[in-house]
């Protein structure tokens, strides 16, 4: 990797912190599942800083910024768009929707019904959508943050599987530690210092570092690790279901973003057992009771397969 | 470990034109070279022995201080000089000792030139050439051992090229693990490839040195050779072995003297034996060692016919080819038989031959000692020689005139040829047909495994008498003065002034005659095993499995296949090995581990290479760079293919000597 990427990823984290305090490590997944061109999910209680991280990195990336707050009311023509018939011209024309931005947070997307959910989902997974036969592309680079509420909360539709499969990484973002949280306390509003935020990167960066991932050297032997963590999602008689292969592919995308953050050119272990509860933690299913396994069911499963 | 062999991407890299070596791979070399050539310059010109050691120490100066390399134009005079000094110490290049005489001057010199892979490797290969040739001449357990030392020096030099990581210690196992790989193949190709009853071709030989007995006697003949401690044969009874006093091993018989010598007679030779066996047999296999001669020895007196075997008038048992190789036989022998009965006048006239003068007093004596009847005779003499005060000595003084005279009034110190001589002649002079006998007397059975061993030193003269009645009766001279002689052997007949005795052969040293003994059974072993696996022993053991029937041809075709299947089932075995998944960087990181384990530090079975890295840091913080700096390396040789087998040896070796005191 050229040293200015280097720099670039580390003015990225260093600017981002200043605003989200006290979460560098959520920052860094945030910023890996992007670089992974892959989707995000934040799950969390409102209020711990789910929209200001979002905000943030469009801001010190540069893109363009789209927010949709899901509502139970919401239709998918409030986020694709609409054809509109236009009395000049006697046609319809279409008028693309907020999903036509470079980075789109869907705020509190398990509020939505199913039907506006799975239309914002496809669109994630196809980066382009078809409206009255006409398939129009979205923006490149394309990348949906999305947050939800933990699912007992009354009011919600949660996501179905096959959909969460979409997202690459889930983070929780959590309450900040006490001194982050003094700090927040103490300094001006966090909305004011979005307002006064750069890019610190050009957009063909950006892209140099997509790039960059997809380079990333990985083992045979990191492969067949991988292959060990997905099997063993299998065999286990706890999970509902096993990752799927897309998750397999996730994981090791992940890990190679992960492992470029951490500057270096290779994937080691400690990157897959990084980003393996980020990556299988929403897509797997305990038999028991149908919810997510918690992080120590994860990392127990971690230390349960031996290294190749 | 044979991957690392067999990718000779190393090798190949260092063909390059100039290839320094350093310091411990040179030492490797020389050491080889060095054991290589020490039990061949022994048996090469004065000034070769001195050359060669000479080049390689000028080698090991050069090695150590990187100086005083040979110049070109010094080398190619130097090595046409060798050249044409070996044609004139030897006269020629053909035969064993000047080809390896060239040889070894020619390694000394490549090693000294040695600019390049390839120079060294050609020395490499000089090196296993001449080890091959300590067996032209020397066949024995130690030999093959010394040979066995030389050649793993050897390949632990090539591997010390192919690998300069590896620590000597790896080498040598190393060295001896590809040795070992050989074995079976050694075994398949020793047991099947063809013996042939008649050697296709003869090792080209220098010299056969005659030893032991040969077909004459003079004064000193015996006694020199009662010096040397050589094996002469061994004997395996079948039964209980004779006593001491039995134990006359009939070699040449000696009819004609020239005042001085005994010679043996010209001898019709026959397949059956001219007596008929009676009495008491006794069972036995010789292996005689080579002595390039026909004669066997063997106790009195032997049944025919025997295979490869012709028995002479005198009763001599003769081999039909000489003996230029140990070589077996298997004899019963009929110690009552009463051999000569009616002997042919001819053979009597000529037993009592003497020369026409010389030894006046002896044939006045002999004249005064006679008898009426033989046997008085032979009984007058007898008590004559016994009452004379002779004594029995290893160095007696020589006399060229008249010496039966010298030793019998003048010296009366003699050993056993002086004692028979005299004793003939005395028989001679007074009418009776007598003739020398020499062989072995004695002989000592080894306590572990039951063989009989006669040395050199157990050779022995006496004599033999006709008596009408009785035909040709032993008569020892010896056993009159040195009784001893015949019960206990030399070392008991002899004073101890005698301060010439074989070390064995001396009573304080009888536990180093009990470490021989046991010597003895383990080279016995090999010669039996090993190097008297001649063609009948062959058709034995093809025999046993079936396969007796193959003609030659048919035997190399199923030895090449046997050795091709072991072949492949080395490789399916290597194959294996490669693909299990535990490769060297593997088991260098196990052995990190493992080390770590007895501080409680263990690596978890899940826990990555960083993960590790900051534990132990945490735990010990004294070494947090060098189990960092390991922890990093291995991390990067893992996951960041490919990595290279130099890094991989240099982890390792960082892993191996890491001490944590």
């Amino acid at each position: 990797m050229p040293p200015s990427l280097r720099s670039h990823i580390d003015d990225l984290i260093d600017a981002a912190s200043q605003i989200i305090l006290g979460k560098q490590d959520e920052i860094k997944l945030a910023l890996a599942c992007l670089i992974a061109r892959g989707h995000l999910l934040i799950e969390d209680v409102p209020g711990t800083g789910k929209t200001t991280l979002a905000h943030a990195l469009a801001r010190l990336l540069g893109l363009q910024f789209q927010r949709i707050q899901f509502t139970s009311d919401l239709l998918p023509a409030d986020i694709l768009g609409v054809s509109v018939f236009e009395r000049e011209t006697s046609t319809f024309r279409f008028r693309p929707g907020p999903v036509f931005a470079q980075l789109v947070l869907a705020d509190e997307i398990n509020r939505a019904t199913p039907k506006t959910q799975s239309a914002l989902l496809e669109a994630m997974e196809e980066r382009q959508i078809t409206a009255d036969g006409q398939t129009l592309p979205l923006p490149e680079p394309f990348f949906v943050i999305a947050t939800q509420n933990p699912s007992y909360q009354i009011g919600t539709f949660p996501l179905p599987e096959s959909q969460l499969d979409r997202f690459l990484l889930r983070i929780h973002l959590g309450y900040p530690e006490r001194a982050a949280e003094l700090e927040l306390l103490q300094s001006q509003s966090r909305r004011d210092l979005l307002e006064n935020l750069h890019p610190v990167i050009a957009l063909d960066r950006l892209q140099d570092l997509q790039r960059a991932v997809q380079e990333q050297i990985v083992a045979g032997r990191l492969i067949d690790y991988v292959y060990a963590l997905l099997d063993v999602t299998r065999q286990n008689a706890d999970f509902v279901t096993g990752l799927s292969p897309r998750a397999g592919l996730g994981l090791l995308a992940a890990a190679r973003a992960w492992s470029l953050i951490e500057g270096r050119d290779h994937v080691l272990p400690e990157d897959v057992q990084h980003m393996f509860p980020h990556v299988a933690g929403h897509r797997l299913h305990r038999t028991s009771d149908g919810r997510n396994p918690v992080a120590e069911e994860l990392s127990s499963l971690l230390r349960d397969i031996a290294l190749p | 470990m044979i991957h690392r062999l067999l990718s000779f991407r190393l090798l190949a890299r260092h063909s390059s034109p100039n290839y320094t070596l350093r310091r411990d791979q040179g030492a490797w070399l020389l050491a080889a070279a060095a054991l290589t050539l020490a039990p061949h310059l022994l048996g090469m010109p004065p000034w070769v022995a001195i050359l060669c050691p000479v080049l390689l120490a000028w080698r090991g100066w050069r090695l150590w201080h990187g100086q005083l390399a040979p110049a070109r134009w010094l080398l190619i005079p130097l090595a046409l000089a060798a050249v044409i000094g070996v044609r004139i110490s030897h006269g020629h290049f053909f035969g064993k000792v000047p080809g390896l005489t060239l040889l070894a001057v020619l390694l000394s010199l490549k090693l000294l030139e040695s600019r390049n892979m390839r120079d060294i490797r050609v020395a490499v290969l000089l090196c296993l050439f001449l080890q091959f040739g300590f067996f032209f001449n020397n066949q024995s357990l130690p030999m093959t051992l010394l040979a066995l030392v030389t050649i793993v020096l050897t390949i632990g030099s090539l591997l010390a090229l192919i690998d300069p990581a590896a620590k000597t210690r790896e080498r040598l196992g190393m060295s001896v693990q590809l040795i070992i790989h050989g074995l079976p193949f050694m075994l398949v190709f020793f047991v099947l490839f063809p013996r042939l009853a008649m050697p296709l071709w003869g090792m080209p030989s220098d010299n056969s040195a005659i030893t032991g007995l040969s077909d004459s006697m003079a004064p000193g003949t015996i006694s020199e050779l009662s010096l040397s401690d050589e094996i002469a044969f061994r004997a395996e009874f079948i039964g209980p072995p004779p006593p001491p006093i039995a134990r006359y091993w009939r070699g040449p018989v000696m009819n004609d003297f020239d005042g001085r010598s005994w010679r043996i007679a010209p001898r019709p030779l026959r397949n059956q034996p001219l007596y008929t066996p009676t009495g008491v047999r006794v069972d036995y296999q010789l292996t005689v060692e080579p002595h390039y001669q026909i004669w066997l020895p063997v106790l009195d007196f032997p049944a025919g016919p025997v295979d490869n075997v012709r028995f002479s008038h005198d009763f001599q048992t003769l081999s039909r080819t000489p003996l230029n190789g140990r070589m077996q036989f298997r004899f019963s022998s009929y110690p009552e038989t009463m051999v000569g009965l009616d002997e042919n006048a001819w053979i009597l006239s000529q037993a009592r031959q003497l020369p026409r003068t010389g030894n006046p007093r002896a044939r006045a004596l002999a004249a005064e000692l006679r008898g009426e009847t033989p046997e008085q005779t032979l009984s007058q003499i007898l008590v004559w020689m016994r009452d004379a005060g002779f004594t029995y000595t290893l160095q007696p003084p020589l006399f060229d005139v008249d010496s039966v005279d010298f030793f019998l009034f003048d010296a009366r110190l003699g050993f056993c040829e002086h004692f028979a001589s005299a004793f003939v002649f005395l028989m001679r002079s007074a009418g009776i047909p007598a003739r020398i006998v020499t062989g072995y007397q004695g002989g000592t059975v080894n306590p572990i495994n039951q063989i009989m061993v006669v040395r050199q030193s157990d050779a022995h003269a006496w004599a033999e008498v006709w008596l009408e009645g009785r035909g040709w009766v032993r008569v020892d001279p010896t056993a009159l003065v040195a009784p001893l002689r015949i019960t206990d052997g030399l070392a008991g007949a002899l004073s101890s002034s005698e301060g010439e005795l074989p070390i064995f052969l001396r009573p304080e040293f009888f536990w180093l005659r009990d470490l021989r003994f046991r010597w003895e059974v383990i080279a016995n072993e090999w010669n039996r095993m090993v190097l008297t696996y001649n063609y009948a022993r062959q058709r034995d053991l093809l025999e046993d499995i079936g396969l007796d029937t193959l003609e030659p041809p048919s035997l190399i075709a199923v030895m090449i296949t046997v050795g091709v299947l072991l072949f492949i089932i080395m490789l399916l075995v290597w194959a294996r090995h490669a693909r299990d998944e535990r490769d060297a960087l593997d088991r260098a990181w196990a052995l990190f581990s493992n080390k770590l384990a007895r501080h409680g530090l263990a690596r978890a079975p899940a826990e990555g290479p960083l993960d590790f890295s900051r534990r132990l840091a945490a735990a010990l913080p004294a070494h947090a760079g060098t189990l960092g700096d390991i922890c990093a390396r291995y991390a990067r040789l893992r996951y960041r293919p490919p990595a290279s087998n130099d890094d991989i040896q240099e982890l390792s070796h960082a892993i191996r000597t890491l001490d944590l005191k």
